[in-house]
């Protein structure tokens, strides 16, 4: 049973990274990465790491996707192929592709003679003995124990990395250069009366004075 | 299943997501294809975890994934300002700090 689960979610894995990379529209490059990512997430629950998976799904599969379609759909796909539009297929152009593709199959065989060629016995095994229960291997409890006793610094890092992040996107993506004279702000409410116009308007955030 | 077979997809998948970073010219797919390549490094964590039972590649798969989040924020940043400022969305254009 856990053969033909595992077989059915690594050809998912495969079929959506292919996916990504194959397919001409990103949106539909997203779409295969949903695919992928929930098919890892299998994955991830044979191997026991059911939090990990659980992560997956809510955090990527769920949160990150979005973020990716709400790009995509704000940039558009008819800008992306504006620099093949420009150049066309030219011979350097498949040329450096053909390379591309070369470079990324010796890497494959360089990981996968490295990964199993190696002396590890360990790795012909199913994995080390696992025994169900409500805080063995995998489980939250037992990821909650590890993160805030032993990792307590990593996962300190990672708020403030998040923190960090979420700031720096913000400042990258503002606008700059203030709004036009077309984006001006209807009454709402009879509350708005009393409190100055661009309270709570994007003006606030660019600094333009009323 | 033995553990080999999920290093062996995770070695595919790494090497799928290369092939795309260096192929692919649109920076949206090139953060995807960057994601693949994280996914493959986290599969092989967890499947090293499993195969010593020892839970410390699942809280390091954790972090890698914090971190891939912080980079898809500011990638998706940086390529919302590329926008707003008309320039191409394609990394070949993109070549204002060459020489």
């Amino acid at each position: 049973m856990s053969s033909v689960l595992f077989f059915l979610a690594a050809a998912g894995v495969i079929a959506g990274a292919i996916g990504v990379v194959v397919l001409r529209d990103p949106f539909y490059s997203v779409l295969a990465l949903v695919a992928h990512l929930v098919s890892l997430a299998v994955l991830f629950l044979l191997l026991r790491a059911e939090f990990v998976a659980a992560a997956q799904v809510v955090v990527y599969a769920g949160a990150v996707m979005v973020l990716y379609v709400f790009v995509v759909a704000y940039v558009g796909s008819e800008s992306a192929s504006l620099g093949e539009r420009l150049r066309g297929p030219g011979p350097v152009g498949s040329g450096l592709r053909l390379a591309g593709a070369v470079v990324g199959a010796a890497l494959l065989v360089e990981i996968s003679i490295a990964l199993l060629g190696t002396g590890l016995e360990a790795v012909e095994g199913k994995g080390a003995g696992y025994s169900p229960g409500p805080q063995t291997f995998g489980t939250p409890a037992y990821i909650g124990k590890l993160l805030l006793t032993r990792f307590l610094l990593a996962f300190e890092m990672a708020s403030f990395l998040l923190l960090i992040a979420a700031v720096g996107a913000v400042v990258l993506a503002r606008r700059r250069h203030g709004l036009g004279d077309d984006e001006e702000r209807e009454l709402l409410t009879p509350l708005d009366l009393l409190r100055p116009r661009e309270t709570g308007t994007m003006a606030e955030g660019v600094g333009r004075r009323p | 299943m033995s553990i080999a077979w999920y290093l062996a997809v995770s070695a595919i998948v790494f090497a799928l997501g290369a092939v795309g970073v260096m192929t692919r010219r649109n920076p949206l797919v090139v953060l995807l294809c960057l994601e693949l390549m994280l996914n493959g490094g986290n599969l092989a964590l967890i499947a090293f975890s499993r195969m010593w039972g020892n839970g410390d590649g699942q809280i390091l798969a954790l972090v890698v994934m914090t971190v891939a989040a912080c980079e898809v924020c500011i990638g998706l940043g940086m390529i919302v300002a590329l926008y707003r400022r008309r320039l191409p969305i394609d990394v070949d254009e993109l070549r204002e700090l060459q020489g």
